[in-house]
């Protein structure tokens, strides 16, 4: 019989916390993929942050590290200086991590032009601690801090970081992808394979955004978060390619 | 070796490079300024990692990082910067990772100044971060000193998986005496297979982590850093005493204080009073043998500090009442005199003989 599918030696056989529905799960297996297709899974180093995705270091097939509330990019830098330079070191972020306690990590980490890829996971509120706003909630949505929904003229706009990240000179390649469709999760893992492919080679600072939904928080089911995500985040969030110095490093 | 005159920020640097660490993240501040710059000169030369962080908060989980990779690594600031640190300190105890860190006392709270104070005892010695942890606390009081406990506090740290805070203040920092480095051997210490570099063959993937979520889990893990701690305790204490033999007073200090102390200790001795002292060298774990052995003899305790009154409550602990204990400190960056603390040994003795 010839095999279809099988399930990434880059995830280990776990079944995972993630809510129904959730593309947290999905952004895993890409991630996962990526690191088996590349033969680079003994020589990685994931660290996973504070939020939805804590555990992730119970899932990856890979040496992990556990890092404290946004400073994933910073602990990411300490394990990528200090070991050899084979060696693939990424952080798989949520957006209050990165884009808001984080922000100073993230930036800096990004500045430096760190040899890291970084897994950015945007659904735009904060899963674990319940639905609160996020910097890139959008706005009108509703959250638990935000109950009549975000209002610019109070908490001002959403952040889009990876605009942000690409105006950084030392930033190798960025990209935003989404989850919201078979389609779009195709390109969301050519986007990681290639921010790793990038890193393998020795480029320097990789980042790929993924837009993911969080239908507990959201109030919303899974159906209809994936469409929130089409219709409303991608309208702010546009996908694409914001930086690429291609492969010469 | 021969000795060398060297600034005390330098000496850190360099007996930490003796000691086989070669990578090094930091942010400035004064009054340490000059170890960072050490650093920034020195690593690249022996193919060492500096760098310079964004904030003592990433300086911290840098070194996180590089110690979850099994490195011997350092980081330095002074007090309104290690206050920055303590989220990373209680991470790294959790986590059971090695790392020195380093803080060069001023004054403060706040922003305070930026001259020697020994202020931030209750954060060194009391754990510091949140949670139930400690870190062992060296706190040398001469430079020559300083390489010894920079050494010790990297074969510590390795021993025992844990942070390691080396103490100094600013004069401590910035003051200049001749130094030797002695080629000692590497002490032999358990090789670091738990530290996450890529699993390259040897099986399951390896995970650092101070996350517990299950509350029963995490009560033993928080047993077993208290056997640790309880281990540390029983084989870690060090501590000097001067002119104790015979004292009928004793004063209590550490770090610079302590030099100030011994001179004003050596005149009072010339007034015919009988006083010697007890010099902490392990802030955490607070050496209370000497307490047990002397509270009986002596008719009252001085502890001498550059605080408001810190660790004269751990010296209250160790007299347990058997004898008074009193105070005398300068703070916000005042260092005292040795008169002063003189006058002090005085009034202790009842007005001097
Ligand atoms: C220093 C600190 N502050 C706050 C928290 C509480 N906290 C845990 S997860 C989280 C937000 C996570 O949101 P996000 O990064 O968006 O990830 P998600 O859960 O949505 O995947 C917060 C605020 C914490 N653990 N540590
Ligand atoms: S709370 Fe939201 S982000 Fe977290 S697992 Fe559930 S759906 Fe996913």
């Amino acid at each position: 019989m010839k095999v279809v599918f099988q399930k990434t030696s880059g995830l280990q056989d776990k079944e995972t916390h993630y809510c129904p529905g959730c593309t947290h799960g999905i952004i895993h297996r890409l991630v996962g993929e990526t690191l088996e297709e590349l033969d680079v899974l003994e020589d990685t180093i994931g660290v996973a942050s504070v939020g939805c995705s804590v555990l992730s270091y119970e899932y990856f097939n890979c040496d992990m590290t556990q890092a404290a509330h946004g400073r994933a990019p910073a602990v990411a830098t300490g394990v990528k200086r200090v070991l050899p330079k084979n060696r693939i070191v990424f952080t798989y972020q949520g957006d209050g991590d990165l884009a808001s306690i984080g922000m100073g990590e993230i930036i800096h980490a990004a500045a430096r032009g760190e040899h890291i890829t970084v897994i950015f996971v945007n659904n735009a509120t904060y899963g674990m601690t319940g639905g609160q706003m996020a910097p890139t909630t959008l706005v009108g949505q509703k959250t638990s801090t935000t109950p009549k929904g975000r209002d610019e003229s109070v908490q001002g706009a959403p952040i889009r970081v990876s605009e942000m990240l690409a105006t950084l000179d030392s930033v190798h390649y960025i990209e935003r992808v989404s989850t919201h469709d078979v389609a779009n999760i195709i390109k969301a893992k050519k986007a990681i394979k290639k921010a790793f492919s990038y890193q393998k080679e020795g480029a320097g600072f990789t980042f790929v955004e993924v837009l993911s939904t969080c239908p507990t928080n959201w109030g919303l089911d899974p159906e209809e978060s994936l469409k929130y995500v089409k219709d409303k985040m991608v309208a702010y969030y546009p996908l694409g390619v914001l930086k690429d110095r291609g492969g010469d490093n | 070796m021969p000795k060398v005159l060297m600034k005390g920020n330098e000496v850190i640097a360099e007996a930490a490079i003796h000691a086989g660490c070669k990578n090094f993240f930091g942010y400035p501040i004064t009054p340490q300024s000059e170890l960072v710059a050490y650093m920034a000169n020195r690593l690249p030369e022996i193919d060492g990692l500096f760098l310079q962080a964004e904030s003592e908060v990433a300086a911290i989980n840098m070194v996180y990082g590089a110690a979850s990779a099994g490195v011997r690594v350092m980081t330095s600031s002074s007090s309104p910067g290690f206050s920055l640190k303590q989220e990373g300190v209680s991470y790294l105890a959790g986590a059971e990772l090695p790392a020195v860190i380093v803080n060069i006392g001023r004054g403060g709270p706040g922003l305070g100044n930026i001259q020697p104070a020994q202020s931030d005892y209750f954060q060194v010695t009391k754990g510091g971060g949140h949670g139930d942890y400690y870190t062992p606390v060296l706190a040398p009081s001469t430079l020559q000193e300083i390489v010894e406990l920079t050494k010790l506090a990297f074969d510590l740290a390795d021993e025992y998986r844990t942070p390691v805070v080396l103490l100094g203040d600013g004069m401590l920092g910035q003051m200049m005496e001749p130094v030797e480095f002695t080629e000692e051997d590497m002490k032999v210490l358990p090789e670091k297979k738990w530290a996450t570099t890529g699993t390259r063959g040897d099986g399951a993937p390896k995970v650092i982590s101070s996350l517990e979520l299950n509350d029963v889990n995490l009560e033993n893990h928080n047993h077993t850093l208290q056997s640790k701690y309880e281990v540390i305790k029983q084989r870690e204490v060090r501590f000097d005493t001067y002119r104790a033999d015979d004292a009928e007073y004793m004063v209590v200090a550490y770090g610079t204080v302590s030099r100030i102390a011994k001179s004003a200790i050596d005149e009072a001795r010339e007034n015919g009073i009988k006083i010697g002292m007890i010099r902490p060298i392990t802030l955490w774990p607070f050496p209370e043998k000497p307490f047990e052995e002397y509270r009986d003899k002596v008719k009252a305790f001085l502890s001498v500090e550059m605080s408001a009154g810190q660790m004269v409550e751990d010296v209250r602990l160790a007299v347990n009442g058997k004898a008074p204990v009193e105070f005398f400190g300068r703070t916000g960056g005042v260092i005292p005199n040795h008169s002063e603390v003189l006058e002090a040994i005085k009034s202790l003795a009842g007005g001097g003989q």
